[in-house]
């Protein structure tokens, strides 16, 4: 985008009035909402997207002939569509509507590994990943007899890519890695990841839950196998994901689940299979959901991923600067290459009751294990209070997430 | 500070009394009873709380000795000290009812009249803040129903989940 468009669109501060949730008082303050990481508010188009559907263009997709039918088959698929555009997919046929980034993979350790696993094999991951990212892989080498490795990550939190490099060999059949740590913040080194898996031929799964609210995603350019993501994250309703696949392997997938809606033809002496990406959406599919991503995607591409990132980049520094100098405060995660995530601990309070001080000053974060229970023993501690940022925060929640801490500090003194 | 932060500051108090921080910090009986004749863990997999209750009882079916070891936030902590000072010289069946009437105070169950729980128990007042966080009575709960699973005799885990 160039300087002067850059210039015609309104201040990236300005967005935050999209988002009716934030404009709300907790507990007689303010809302300070830095959980996004675990699910982003949804702006008013998102809102009115799914509200006029319900109340106007309600109806099966894919199916009837009449008016509203074709009404909501166009909003469905006109969803795919900039979806597919937003993350630069070479075919809308290989955007697939899942019920969020669990689902998209289990639907690939299911359906495009179970078949491919044989006892010997390897399925590569890290320790960084978020349980979806886990125990898919768990399940499917139970089920073939595969190992599942994991490399390690640094004391910073950053992937060891040597590390990793050296857990490749001639057995490995999957690596499937997050682009983004939802614990940490760790930005994943994926062009090298994925480069190293090209030489061997290794097909790659990236976990993008935490990616794509935060920078642009071209899944072309990355080359990657496989790209999986929920709506919830990037300020659309819980309940709908996305499953990128490349095509040719998508095409050579046996269907995840099967019902209605993924057949061409049903008889008793067999069935066929519908083209993608129906193949792999069994049953009445979360139409709403799908809606209200589509206009979510739409929003973010209006405002423009890159004057996001470039927003939530700078907040990022911000917030670590301005924890980092609290007496008695512990960053978690401090690689080099981050995205608007920080975990931290606060002298010996544990972070459940920092989170309830927190939460009595109108501050939301996230506390606990984050579905990260591998990442919060490799540092020695049973959870962490975690801050993160969507294109909405500004640099006012970070000062009332400090003075929220101090607050606690005092209680706990 | 404003007269918010005041008010605010103040209900966090009612949560965070003294004696609960005293007892977080500073946890009674807290270690292993090698020869313990009871015991039940207890896990709160929403926050990560994990504790231990350790219990012997004599031969007339009293708590001579109560003991708990983990890890878990400030309420859980102090709450499962605060229970292994009072159980210790409870019967078996005091323990019980000392177990419903925490519960029931602490959840508000329905139809629960607060019942005068004796001045040995006094203390458990301490805890009464916790009914005004509903996302914390468990982590309040978790050793009681420990403590109730161990003298049932169920040698076990407890989720509150």
């Amino acid at each position: 985008m160039s300087q002067a468009q850059t210039n015609e669109l309104p201040s990236i501060e300005t967005y935050r009035s999209d988002f009716p949730a934030l404009q709300q008082e907790v507990n007689g303050h303010p809302l300070t909402y830095l959980d996004s990481a675990a699910s982003a508010q949804q702006p008013d188009v998102v809102i009115d997207a799914v509200a006029n559907y319900q109340r106007n263009d309600h109806a099966n997709v894919h199916r009837g002939v009449h008016t509203l039918s074709h009404r909501a088959t166009e909003a469905y698929e006109g969803a795919r569509d900039s979806i597919q555009s937003f993350i630069n997919a070479a075919n809308r046929t290989e955007v697939v509507f899942t019920s969020g980034t669990t689902e998209s993979i289990n639907l690939i350790a299911q359906s495009f590994c179970r078949p491919r696993l044989k006892s010997g094999d390897q399925v590569l991951i890290s320790h960084m990943e978020h349980h979806s990212n886990i125990v898919p892989w768990q399940l499917v080498c139970e089920q073939t007899g595969a190992e599942l490795l994991v490399a390690p990550i640094d004391a910073d939190g950053a992937l060891n890519l040597g590390a990793f490099e050296a857990l490749l060999s001639d057995r490995t059949r999957m690596i499937a890695i997050a682009h983004v740590s939802n614990a940490l913040g760790s930005i994943n080194p994926v062009e090298d990841i994925i480069a190293l898996a090209r030489a061997r031929s290794i097909p790659v799964l990236l976990d993008g839950a935490q990616g794509v609210p935060h920078m642009a995603i071209d899944v072309q350019a990355l080359d990657c196998d496989f790209y999986a993501f929920s709506g919830h994250k990037m300020f659309g309703p819980t309940g709908i994901g996305v499953l990128y696949g490349r095509e040719t392997l998508l095409d050579a997938m046996p269907p995840y689940q099967g019902g209605g809606d993924m057949i061409l033809e049903v008889s008793f002496d067999g069935t066929i299979y519908n083209d993608l990406p129906y193949k792999f959406e069994a049953g009445t599919p979360n139409i709403s959901g799908v809606i209200g991503l589509g206009a979510a995607v739409s929003y973010l591409a209006s405002i423009g991923m890159q004057r996001i990132a470039t927003h939530e980049q700078s907040l990022l520094e911000y917030m670590m600067q301005e924890l980092a100098v609290i007496d008695g405060l512990q960053l978690v995660g401090t690689a080099a290459q981050k995205a608007g995530v920080q975990s931290f601990l606060v002298d010996d309070i544990h972070p459940h009751d920092l989170g309830t001080i927190l939460d009595h000053q109108g501050v939301a974060i996230r506390t606990g294990h984050h579905c990260a229970m591998p990442v919060m023993e490799f540092y020695g501690v049973p959870g962490t209070a975690r801050a993160s940022l969507g294109l909405y925060n500004n640099r006012e929640d970070v000062d009332r997430l400090t003075r929220a801490i101090q607050k606690a500090r005092q209680i706990f003194s | 500070m404003s007269a918010v932060d005041i008010r605010q500051g103040d209900d966090l108090r009612e949560l965070y009394r003294e004696l609960i921080l005293d007892h977080a910090r500073n946890p009674r009986h807290f270690r292993k009873i090698e020869d313990a004749t009871h015991s039940a863990q207890g896990i709160n997999p929403l926050c990560g709380d994990k504790l231990t209750l350790y219990m012997r009882l004599d031969e007339n079916d009293v708590i001579s000795e109560a003991a708990f070891e983990g890890s878990g936030c400030a309420i859980s902590v102090a709450s499962a000290s605060l229970l292994t000072d009072l159980v210790t010289g409870l019967s078996r069946s005091d323990a019980l009812d000392c177990f419903a009437e925490i519960t029931a105070r602490l959840t508000r169950a329905d139809g629960h009249e607060p019942r005068d729980i004796g001045t040995n128990l006094d203390k458990l007042r301490a805890l009464d803040g916790v009914r005004e966080y509903p996302s914390r009575v468990k982590c309040a709960t978790l050793a009681w129903h420990a403590l109730n699973s161990a003298v049932q005799g169920h040698n076990t885990t407890v989720s509150t989940e």
